[in-house]
């Protein structure tokens, strides 16, 4: 009997095809991106999110068009960060100019997200739909030309590989930690994923420097990966604090 | 996913796609040399990881819509219980009320119902085979 791959007519259904075409089209989409830069870390609570609007609006105000995607579709706080209206049709326009897609575009105030299947088992495809969902995130949006376009990922590493076989290679990333210890070990795990997947490492913002929060995580992770940490925000950052984050970029 | 027709050596073709509306989907494919025809069933959870990938069996027959699989499959609008089903959720012995209640609820999520009413529940009993819930 013969196997899969000797049979080789023509399928009618051209799943292979059909998986092709969506990988076109954010392939088209994206063209007229410069730089897609992946705003990580391994640690849940850090403020990447916040590091990304605040980079975003930066960035904008040097006069550059900057988008940014929310990939953290369980808890979307991107449109929050940048004063969207809940209600707005993505890509929406939010602070400085910067524009955004998110999760909360689609839900209802407040609303858990949730797909609409066997609840059985849901496990098995939820990752998928959420792949899905950021492949139509990419690729569905009418970006236009932008000079950067921010991702913000959950913790986890999980929606970074969703990324690179989204796109079809490594973005670059910017890693964000707080100074712990604990934290500097979870980010440690993602930044070596990160460059076995082959990203390059833009930098490292240390977030939250100067309160509670004890340890040197920035530069020890600086040190071990050999890049360098770009920004220490403090608990109470100034305009000028983004400002001299998005120079470097 | 291919199908060989064992008999005739000859790799079948896609003939036909019927969505039953129960989440389960069924596809014919049949051979072109012998005319055999084999249906392929999948239950709930295995169409649905199909339709996660924003993917047809039988090929797209319209043009992808932008955030299709977002706008077709994200749950938006919270489920609500009309005043007369949850007074008939009121019913059911308390040590038993919140199994039931997710029982319908579940049923609800899967097809994108935002309001349960006595109807709905009527309806999943038989579908489910809960009478007497």
């Amino acid at each position: 009997m013969r196997t899969y791959h000797q049979l080789t007519d023509p399928d009618r259904s051209g799943l292979g095809d059909q998986i092709g075409a969506q990988r076109q089209r954010v392939a088209e989409r994206l063209a007229a991106v410069r730089r897609i830069v992946a705003v990580m870390s391994g640690k849940g609570g850090v403020g990447k999110s916040y590091v990304t609007a605040n980079l975003a609006r930066a960035l904008a105000r040097m006069g550059k068009p900057i988008g940014v995607l929310d990939a953290d579709l369980n808890g979307p706080t991107i449109p929050g960060l940048l004063q969207v209206p809940h209600t707005a049709q993505p890509p929406a326009i939010g602070l400085d100019g910067v524009k955004c897609i998110s999760m909360g575009h689609f839900l209802d105030e407040g609303a858990p997200l949730a797909f609409k299947g066997p609840a059985a088992e849901s496990f098995v495809w939820r990752g998928a739909m959420e792949a899905s969902a950021l492949r139509e995130f990419l690729g569905d949006v009418e970006w236009g030309s932008l000079d950067v376009l921010l991702l913000d990922l959950p913790p986890g590493m999980q929606r970074y590989s969703e990324l690179c076989d989204i796109l079809g290679n490594a973005p670059a990333v910017l890693t964000v930690t707080i100074p712990t210890p604990e934290s500097r070990d979870a980010v440690r795990r993602a930044m070596r994923a990160a460059v076995e997947h082959g990203s390059e490492l833009l930098g490292i913002v240390e977030n939250m420097v100067g309160g509670e929060l004890k340890g040197s995580a920035g530069d020890d992770l600086a040190a071990e990966f050999g890049t360098p940490v770009v920004a220490r925000v403090p608990w109470h950052p100034t305009p000028e604090t983004w400002n001299r984050l998005a120079a470097q970029l | 996913m291919k199908f060989l027709c064992v008999e005739c050596d000859q790799q079948m073709a896609f003939a036909e796609r019927a969505l039953a509306g129960d989440g389960t989907l069924a596809a014919t494919f049949k051979c072109p040399k012998c005319g055999r025809v084999v249906a392929m069933l999948t239950n709930p959870m295995e169409t649905q990881l199909v339709a996660s990938l924003g993917v047809e069996i039988g090929g797209r027959t319209v043009p992808t819509e932008p955030f299709e699989m977002v706008h077709a499959n994200v749950v938006t609008g919270s489920l609500s219980w009309s005043t007369d089903a949850q007074e008939r959720l009121s019913r059911v012995p308390s040590f038993v009320r919140g199994i039931v209640k997710k029982i319908y609820a579940d049923y609800a999520k899967e097809r994108g119902i935002t309001e349960i009413t006595p109807a709905i529940m009527d309806t999943a009993r038989a579908e489910l085979g809960l009478e007497g819930m």
